[in-house]
């Protein structure tokens, strides 16, 4: 990546600088792997949620 | 090895085939026959997006494998000169990251399909058991990367290690057997686990999702109409719903049978 892209991108995520933790009692995990499960929880939802492409008609077409 | 028969001969006097090839397809046809290897088409509830993962979870493995084919080709310390060998280490690590998301989510799907219905118990336990060796696979490959990110993690899992009393049996800041780990024993395990998990879906079928009880679904209703009317008119008696159109009665199928 050229110097620029660095810098660009060094400006939007610095990550120069210890990992973000939530600490509550008994329970601590950093920023980012709560982002990454609440994601995971978002898209099992959604994956249950929204209807797939052609389903209706597939089972339309079978009954 | 037995030998064939001459072509004519009747069938009743032809000798017993005994050879271990023999037994061996006659096993493999009984239990997967063509047509359930490679299916023309899939119940119509596979039309699901949660259906989807189990199938992405197999596109970024062979991503993995062929990013982790080229690393180890090219050596362990490549990425860190070259702006290619940089590239194919963050696929690498990039797939490996949406490998266990998509996988975690499929696992949750079929967690709450109680997927083990129908005799399809060892295609549960076979997937459980690939997350659980792709965990030791993933993280062989940090302390594999020859830098001190590697060798933070590999001291600090050591002591980890030591404490729970199995550190004498691998040695996490040895780099050649975790190196080894992670590019051959490793994926060996589960890119086996794999195959035997999908030759497994493929014999016992994806399992059903569950069918409304129609009993229960036609109470629920009726008490519902009760309490609605009960409130409108204390002497009027309820009326009898029927179930919501759509919802099939309960089959022997309503468990996951499996399919012959």
């Amino acid at each position: 990546m050229s110097s620029v892209g660095t810098a660009v991108l060094g400006a939007v995520f610095n990550l120069n600088h210890p990992a973000h933790v939530v600490h509550w009692h008994f329970f601590q995990m950093s920023v980012s792997n709560i982002l990454v499960i609440g994601l995971m929880l978002v898209v099992f939802a959604l994956a249950i949620a929204l209807p797939f492409p052609g389903a209706a008609r597939r089972r339309e077409s079978r009954s | 090895m037995s030998v064939a028969p001459t072509p004519g001969a009747p069938a009743t006097g032809a000798p017993k085939k005994t050879s271990w090839t023999t037994r061996t397809r006659e096993v493999a046809v009984e239990n997967l026959p063509p047509e359930k290897l490679l299916p023309d088409s899939q119940p119509v509830y596979v039309a699901s997006w949660i259906y989807v993962f189990g199938v992405a979870s197999i596109a970024s493995l062979i991503v993995i494998i062929a990013s982790g084919s080229i690393l180890a080709l090219k050596g362990p310390a490549w990425w860190h000169y070259t702006g290619i060998g940089l590239f194919f280490n963050s696929t690498h690590l990039w797939a490996v990251e949406l490998f266990f998301f998509v996988m975690v989510v499929h696992l949750w799907g079929k967690y709450w399909m109680a997927a083990w219905r129908g005799g399809r118990k060892r295609v549960w336990v076979t997937g459980a058991i690939t997350f659980i060796v792709a965990i030791p696979c993933a993280l062989t490959g940090y302390v594999s990367q020859q830098n001190f990110d590697s060798q933070w993690i590999s001291t600090q899992a050591k002591d980890g290690l030591n404490s729970m009393g199995i550190g004498a049996f691998f040695n996490v800041t040895n780099f050649g057997q975790m190196y080894s780990y992670h590019v051959l024993l490793l994926p060996l395990a589960v890119v086996g686990l794999v195959t035997a998990h999908i030759l497994l879906v493929r014999r016992h079928g994806v399992v059903p999702p569950f069918e409304l009880d129609t009993a229960r679904a036609g109470d629920a209703a009726r008490a519902g109409d009760a309490a609605r009317a009960g409130a409108a008119s204390q002497s009027s008696p309820p009326e009898r719903t029927p179930a919501p159109s759509g919802v099939e009665r309960p089959s022997s199928a309503a468990d996951g049978a499996p399919r012959s």
